[in-house]
Order: C-alpha cells, then sequence, then structure tokens
C-alpha cells in the first residue's frame, strides 16, 4: 500500500493541531454551530440522532493490520466496541463524543489514517474496485491512480466549498464497473488506447441520492500524463457553475444533466486547454514511484493445490462457502476472501473491537498484513494461499464472518438508520434483519442465487438502493414509516438505476413483498437464470400484478 | 477605519467599499479623496467617469461574475475584491484562482465578506493576498493561527504551481 513520506506525516499532525484548535475555540464559544458545522464535516464529523458520528477515511478500502488494531484499540477506548463498515468502504464509529476527536484523531494519525474529507461539500474519499490489483479481470492495478487522485484531492484550495458533496471512483475492469463508477460524481474508467498506451474514459454526473442517475463520458481517452488536468478542469467548471441555492440541486449530475454532456465537455475542454501541459502533468517517475508502493507481495511458489481438493470434497460447508466467499485470483494458487458481516441479528456492517483484532491477525497470518474494505459492507483478505483457506475458513466460522452468503439474499446492504442516523426516514437494520430471518434456510438461499438487496433510510441513499436488483426506501407519510420497492437496479456488471414498483408499504408488510416478489421470479426463472435477468427479460408488471393482485 | 490583512501583516483599510445598489439607490457620489471599491455593474457603468478619478477604484465580483467580465480592465485596476457573502460559498475561490493564473493580475486581490480564520489558507493559496477578516473576529489570531496551518501541501497554487513531488525532484537536483 501507499507508503507514507515523512511530509505525509507531517501533514496529518498538523490537521490535527488544526483541528484540534477548531475544537477547542467552538467549545469556547468562538465559533458558531453553523461556521464549525462545515469544519467538522470536513473532517466526517456528524452530529447525529444520539450522538456524533466520525467517518474515518479508508482511502480506496485499503488497510493495513496495523491500522486495523489501532481502529480497534480506538473503538473500545472511544466507542461502545464497534465500528461500522460503509459503502463508501470507509469506516464510522458511532458514540464518539465531539471533545474526544481530537485525541481520536492523533492516535488515528500514528498508523497513517485520518478523517480528512469524508464528509461536507469536498472531494470525498477516492474509491474502486474491492479485488483492485488482484482481480484476474483488471487492465492494470486502479489503486495508484487512486492514490494520485488522493492527494491532488487532499487539501485542495479550491475545491474545498464545492456547491455540494463529490465523489470519484475508479474502475480498471472491462466490461464490468464493481466500483460502481456509473453512479459517481466522476467515474475514472481505466482504458489503453491501441498502443497500448494507458488512459481514462472519464464520466461526470452520476450519483445516487434524490435524483439518481448515471453519468455521462466526459472525455472519451484522456492520456494518463493529464489525468489531474482533466479531473481539476471538471472540477473548475462544477465550482464555478453548480447551483449553490437549492442542496437538492446542487450535485454535479444535475448541472451535466442541464447543460447536456456536450456543453459540459466544451466548458470543461476549455479549462483543461490552459491547464495541459502545465506543472500539473503527470511524469513516469512519480507514476512508477506510486506504483512501486502497489508490489506484488511475496507469493509463494510451492502451494500445494491437494490439501484444498481434499477439503473441498471432505467438508460441505466449507465447500459451499469457498464457492461463495471466495473469488478467482491473479495468481495461482491464490483466491481472494471476503469476510461477511452479514450475520443475522447483526447490523450490515458491523464490527467490533475483538474481530478487529482477530481479523488483523488472520491478516498477518494468511494475507500479508492487509484488508480491504468493500461497498457491500464486507472487509476482504485479498492474497490467500489455497492451501490455508480451510484453516482460515474454521477461525472465521468461529468469529461468525463465514456466513456463505457473498452476493447472496441476505448480503444484505443497509445505511446504519433511524436507529442512530438523524437523517433516515425509517429504521433499516430491523427491515433488513426481517428479511434475513424469513430468508433462514442456507440452502434455499444459495439455490436463488446472486441477488443484491440494498436498503436506505432516506433518500440520501448511503444504502445504494437505486442500484439494488431490489432497492428498499425508507420515506416519511405524515410521521409514519414507510417503505418504497424499486426493481431492476444494478451495480454489478453495469450501473443502473431501478424502477419504483408502486406505492409504498408499511414496515410490517415489508418482509411478505419481498417473498412475494422471491415468488414470481421462482416462478418465472428460466434454468440457472439469475434473478436481475429474469427481471429484464419479464419486465416490472409481472411482480406488480403479484405484489399489489 | 477597519483593519484588515495584506501580504501578511495587519494594516488600516483605507479603501471603501460599496455594496451593490448601494450608490444608485443612496444617489450618492464616490467620496473624491479616498479609494473605492465599487461593484462590477457600477464599474460598468461609469467606467470612463471612474478612470479620470485621481483616487484608486478597485472593483469587486459578487458570486456569479466571473474574471472574464472584467478581463478587459483588469490592466487598470489595482484591486479587485472578491465578496463572499457565506464563507461555504466556494466560487470565489476559482475566481481568485482564475485571476492570478489565466490573466495574470498582479494587484491587490481581497476576500470580503464572510471572511474567516478557517479559510484564509485555501484563500492565501489560490490568489488572495488581501483579507478583511469579519469585523466581530480577532484578526491577530487569524493572521497567527490562520493563514499557515500547514506546512506542507500536495498540490500546486498560484504561488508555485508545481505539486510537491516536483518540487522535491528540483530540490533534490539542485
Amino acid at each position: 500500500m501507499y507508503v507514507y513520506q515523512d511530509y505525509d506525516q507531517r501533514l496529518l499532525e498538523e490537521r490535527v493541531a488544526q483541528y484540534r484548535d477548531q475544537t477547542r475555540r467552538y467549545l469556547a464559544g468562538q465559533l458558531s454551530e453553523d461556521e464549525f458545522l462545515v469544519l467538522r464535516l470536513q473532517n466526517g464529523l456528524y452530529i447525529q440522532r444520539y450522538a456524533p458520528m466520525l467517518r474515518i477515511s479508508v482511502p480506496y478500502g485499503l488497510l493495513s493490520s496495523e491500522q486495523v488494531r489501532t481502529l480497534a484499540k480506538v473503538v473500545r477506548e472511544y466507542d461502545k466496541g464497534f465500528c461500522h463498515v460503509s459503502t463508501r468502504q470507509n469506516i464510522q464509529l458511532n458514540w464518539p463524543e465531539v471533545q474526544d476527536v481530537p485525541d481520536i484523531l492523533a492516535e488515528l494519525a500514528s498508523v497513517q489514517m485520518h478523517a480528512i474529507q469524508t464528509s461536507g461539500n469536498c472531494i470525498r474519499n477516492i474509491t474502486t474496485d474491492e479485488y483492485a490489483g488482484v482481480n484476474p479481470k483488471e487492465i492494470e492495478d486502479p489503486r495508484p491512480w487512486c492514490e494520485i487522485i488522493r492527494q491532488w484531492a487532499t487539501f485542495n484550495p479550491e475545491f474545498a466549498y464545492l456547491p455540494r458533496k463529490f465523489k470519484i471512483a475508479v474502475n480498471a475492469v472491462p466490461d464490468a464497473d464493481p466500483a460502481l463508477i456509473g453512479v459517481h460524481d466522476i467515474g475514472v474508467k481505466v482504458i489503453h488506447n491501441d498502443a497500448g498506451e494507458t488512459g481514462f474514459q472519464v464520466w461526470a454526473g452520476g450519483g445516487l441520492g434524490r435524483t439518481p442517475m448515471t453519468g455521462q463520458v466526459i472525455g472519451e481517452f484522456v492520456p494518463w500524463q493529464h489525468l489531474l488536468a482533466y479531473l481539476e478542469a471538471i472540477l473548475r467548471v462544477y465550482n464555478k457553475y453548480g447551483n449553490r441555492d437549492n442542496k437538492f440541486k446542487a450535485r454535479i449530475k444535475i448541472l451535466v444533466k442541464a447543460l447536456g454532456a456536450e456543453k459540459y465537455r466544451e466548458l470543461t475542454e476549455a479549462e483543461f486547454a490552459e491547464l495541459k501541459d502545465g506543472p500539473m502533468t503527470l511524469t513516469e517517475e512519480e507514476v512508477a514511484r506510486i506504483q512501486g508502493c502497489f508490489t506484488e507481495p511475496a507469493y509463494r511458489d510451492d502451494v500445494d493445490s491437494g490439501v484444498l481438493d481434499q477439503a473441498l470434497q471432505e467438508n460441505r460447508a466449507f465447500n459451499r462457502w469457498y464457492h461463495t466467499n471466495t473469488r478467482a485470483h491473479k495468481r495461482d494458487g491464490y483466491r481472494s476472501v471476503t469476510l461477511t458481516l452479514k450475520k443475522t441479528g447483526r447490523i450490515p456492517g458491523d464490527v467490533s473491537d475483538e474481530q478487529l483484532e482477530a481479523i488483523a491477525d488472520l491478516a498477518d497470518r494468511y494475507s500479508f498484513g492487509e484488508l480491504r474494505n468493500t461497498h457491500q459492507q464486507n472487509m476482504v483478505l485479498s492474497d490467500v494461499a489455497t492451501d490455508d483457506l480451510f484453516a482460515l475458513w474454521e477461525k472465521l466460522d468461529a468469529l461468525g464472518m463465514a456466513t456463505p452468503n457473498l452476493g447472496l439474499l441476505t448480503d444484505i446492504v443497509a445505511c446504519p438508520g433511524g436507529d442512530l442516523c438523524a437523517l433516515a426516514n425509517a429504521k433499516s437494520v430491523p427491515v433488513a434483519e426481517g428479511i434475513q430471518r424469513r430468508f433462514d434456510d442456507m440452502d434455499y438461499v444459495h439455490d436463488l442465487g446472486p441477488l443484491d438487496i440494498n436498503i436506505s433510510g432516506c433518500m440520501n441513499a448511503c444504502g445504494h438502493h437505486h442500484i439494488g436488483h431490489i432497492g428498499i426506501l425508507g420515506v416519511d407519510k405524515k410521521g409514519k414509516e414507510f417503505y418504497q420497492i424499486t426493481l431492476g437496479g444494478r451495480g454489478d456488471k453495469l450501473s443502473r438505476i431501478g424502477e419504483k414498483m408502486g406505492p409504498s408499504f408499511e414496515s410490517f408488510e415489508v418482509t411478505d413483498v419481498i417473498e412475494k416478489i422471491i415468488n414470481v421470479y421462482v416462478d418465472k426463472r428460466l434454468e440457472n437464470e439469475p434473478f436481475i435477468d429474469t427481471y429484464e427479460r419479464i419486465g416490472m408488471e409481472p411482480f406488480k400484478e403479484h405484489v399489489y393482485g | 477605519m477597519g483593519k484588515m490583512i495584506l501580504d501578511g501583516e495587519i494594516v488600516d483599510n483605507g479603501w471603501q467599499r460599496f455594496e451593490p445598489g448601494q450608490l444608485e439607490e443612496d444617489g450618492q457620489s464616490l467620496p473624491e479623496n479616498q479609494p473605492v471599491i465599487v461593484p462590477l455593474a457600477y464599474w460598468q457603468a461609469h467606467r470612463n467617469t471612474l478612470l479620470e478619478r485621481e483616487a484608486p477604484v478597485g472593483v469587486c465580483l459578487e458570486p456569479g461574475e466571473e474574471p472574464a467580465d472584467l478581463a478587459a480592465d483588469l490592466p487598470h485596476l489595482p484591486l479587485v475584491a472578491v465578496h463572499f457573502p457565506a464563507f461555504k460559498d466556494g466560487r470565489g475561490y476559482s475566481y481568485a484562482r482564475e485571476l492570478r493564473t489565466r490573466y495574470r493580475f498582479t494587484g491587490e486581490v481581497r476576500a470580503v465578506g464572510d471572511v474567516l480564520q478557517d479559510q484564509l489558507f485555501y484563500m492565501h493559496r489560490v490568489g488572495f493576498n488581501a483579507f478583511e477578516v469579519r469585523a466581530d473576529r480577532d484578526i491577530e489570531e487569524a493572521l497567527e493561527n490562520g493563514l499557515r496551518p500547514f506546512s506542507v501541501t500536495y498540490q500546486g497554487d498560484v504561488h508555485d504551481p508545481r505539486p510537491i513531488y516536483r518540487r522535491r525532484q528540483e530540490l533534490e537536483n539542485a
């Protein structure tokens, strides 16, 4: 992973000092609520329903075991022993005290972690494929580009007070969208031209939230040297012309739609012309330096494939987990393992201090000391030798993190919802639990195949409900919680916004409705046809009829 | 006379600034011997008269009024102010940057309005060299703690357009 230089570290320490002083002035009454609000948000601190929430940045989801141990310590000392993996690959603490935050930041800074720009109207954490670097389908490792963008975005003086939040994601897998670049403010797709040179297809104007839409291609092929100049050009246009009167119309997607992609491209190109070939131009040396931080670990050449084969034959539970929760790897003899944080009865994405410590130990023992957070609120050990898989599985099983449901119905993505969040209309977590309890037969869940259910407690869409094959959105109707269902969203091969099914439901109805939807699928599916394909083949009508009929 | 920060020092603010519409509404004329900052619309309406004045004239841009609207006049102006009605409105950062890098404006670029300690560093980096810190705030503290909270910057800025790796590389090569 990216190795901090002395100056990266100094920057973090200076940030801690700055934020400590801001907190002091706020508590002393020298900063108004409104002024401090903006400052604390730029540092990931929300004031929530019961307590503040601190969002800790995990650049492109990558963590070292040392960082995870420090997180465990922070979670134990300053929170209630739990933290939460978010859909943007970050970590959230739900119970810190405002006055403790500077100390938390100091602790995090000791292991090169921070909360810089994890909220507020600025450039947020850069995200990518959770299997970046080991995904056999990617054309190159996207993480060096993420890091290059991260440094440019960090405390960028021109773009700290944008009209609205701004999210950038990078994808390097052709014909798939594991980083969801289609629904980001800017999506960067790594591509190669005929000469084999790296460049980027740059999308802009995607987003979820209140007005979900997929982005449009603004830059067809931006040569790698000019990545930052091109991003800066897009951002400058947005900073100048994005709507600032109405926060619901302030995202770049609204501007791109209003101007049209053609006009947006024209404005971008005009800014870009001025920046191109200037000092922002990336150098081969710098790219090589950053790429050098993401080299292959010392893979073993003597992985014994017989160990895995035998375990697969002898242990049915392990076999199921292997096929569901591990993935193909670039390197023969290795697999990527996803630790599911979705055990029924637990808040999706929640992980305890003890689990964090156990996971850190497992990462050291089995996966070169590194971990990743996924946008589906799970964690990944990316480099596990196949002859270690059985031993690892036994340990994960004991920790409750080997539920073999990755990508299946019960692997539900959900925001923390109204139990914790002040913005939410509805409680996402009990809804998720209700569904998980109804579908408690793991054989049946496996038979149903790949199925994404996403739940958001409000239209800010932290649970990415628009891109769930089945999306569930909490809405408020005269002070009562209702749930609106969408079908056909996608965040897999491509990003697509789901379609509303019809009138919303009361909370006690939701589980029944999901079951009815599933029954239609089971009835109509062709052999081996996943839910989303059936939906795309037969459309909304049969589902609607059965649910509302 | 209020205080302000100019080029890293606290000085008396000798300029009088008029809000958009203020001069027209009051039927006021400009004070003859005092430097003034007028709104863009007023400048555009009275350009020739203003150019003949002895005392200096600067122009203030509101959000939505871009440096491009003033580009041809910049060589005649000693000062351009950018108004921040609310500190959260970040358009002025792009305006200052354009004034410096696109139009090569070398006069004073002044932040006025909701100008607070915690934004000074960014403002300085995009090209502001003068700050009318909001009157109810401690300008001494703003100067001491607001202008340089960081010794490290990743990106280039108007003072040094090179990103950190180029700066370090060139230092090594020197």
